[in-house]
């Protein structure tokens, strides 16, 4: 889902940055309001593992690879902001120091894997975990749910940005520019290949360490009520 | 034990497990990620390379490209998979200590 350099027009790709810029500082002044030093450390392990999950490509036998972003755990964990801050970190280093996602396209990403995924996720696990005890089956359900749904939409997100490439930006003879690809094409291969395998992970990993949560450590699962 | 701790042991077996994303692709014969291509790749897909993508997607060399060290495309998986570990944990440690920085700026005290 990390879209490289040269996919996204130069439009595309600023207008993505000013879109990121205020949710950006929102959540910094969240951030300052609502953090203490206490959540830093798990801060620090949010980025640290949405970075690391990004690396397990997970194939389709034959076909292309896929990976989940873990994002939507952070967001259990830590609340939408501070994760749309953990994964901005993560994705801006594996830009700079990996080349894994384009310079140009740091703000259509971060909207996708930033924010996008952990908000989507973050609400939809809240909406299905809803007034149940912390310990419930109900919960590692919702995590589940969560993390299958919020790494869908952002895939369709990112579909979306790849297929409106060819409309927006071709040379006089009709020849695309950067994504040659238009929505015919991206949408269903982009939601296809996360509904059929990539979405599952997402789901597996967010659901399991929920779990792993309940038992060992059910106050973290409190604490991403706040913030 | 803490489960800050617990929870770093448990990024570290990531980091050690981490070649899985190279292994197992390479096993079953996947490719990139779609939308992820070179251009190289993308001449054999469309038959061209788009222009604009072609002046772009060079603008930026990144130190440790693709979890591999510069010039190391051609080395056996073996290399690659210590080349991956290692790019996992400076990028978990660039990570965590870019959020601590952040944390120090943000965060009220206590």
């Amino acid at each position: 889902m990390h879209i490289p350099d040269g996919y996204l027009g130069p439009g595309t790709c600023g207008l993505f940055y000013l879109i990121m810029l205020p949710i950006w500082t929102a959540a910094s002044r969240i951030v300052k309001k609502t953090l203490n030093s206490r959540q830093v450390p798990l801060l620090a392990i949010g980025a640290a593992f949405s970075f690391v999950i990004m690396m397990f490509n997970v194939p389709i036998p034959g076909g292309t690879t896929g990976h989940a972003v873990g994002g939507v755990l952070v967001a259990i964990l830590l609340g939408p902001w501070l994760a749309c801050i953990a994964i901005t970190v993560a994705l801006v280093i594996q830009a700079l120091l990996f080349g894994d996602g384009g310079i140009t396209a740091i703000g259509a990403n971060c909207f996708n894997m930033a924010f996008i995924l952990p908000f989507c996720g973050y609400y939809i696990y809240k909406a299905i975990s809803y007034k149940s005890p912390v310990d419930s089956r109900r919960r590692v359900i919702a995590a589940g749910v969560a993390g299958y749904i919020a790494l869908n939409i952002a895939a369709g997100v990112t579909g979306v940005m790849f297929g409106i490439q060819p409309l927006l930006y071709k040379t006089a003879s009709g020849a695309a520019l950067y994504c040659p690809y238009g929505l015919n094409v991206a949408l269903p291969v982009m939601l296809g290949e996360h509904l059929l395998i990539f979405g599952w992970v997402e789901a597996i990993v967010t659901a399991l360490v929920v779990k792993y949560l309940q038992k060992h450590s059910p106050e973290l699962l409190l604490e991403g009520r706040k913030s | 034990m803490k489960i800050i701790s617990k929870l770093w042991i448990f990024i570290g077996v990531l980091i050690v497990l981490s070649p899985l994303g190279l292994l197992l692709p390479d096993h079953f014969k996947a490719g990139s990620a779609w939308g992820e291509w070179g251009a190289e790749e993308m001449k054999e897909l469309v038959g061209y390379i788009p222009k604009g993508l072609e002046k772009l997607s060079s603008l930026w060399s990144a130190p440790i490209p693709d979890y591999a060290f510069k010039g190391w495309e051609e080395k056996p998986l073996s290399s690659l998979s210590i080349a991956y570990i290692f790019s996992a944990a400076i990028g978990v440690f660039v990570c965590a200590g870019a959020v601590f920085i952040l944390g120090k700026l943000l965060s009220k005290k206590e």
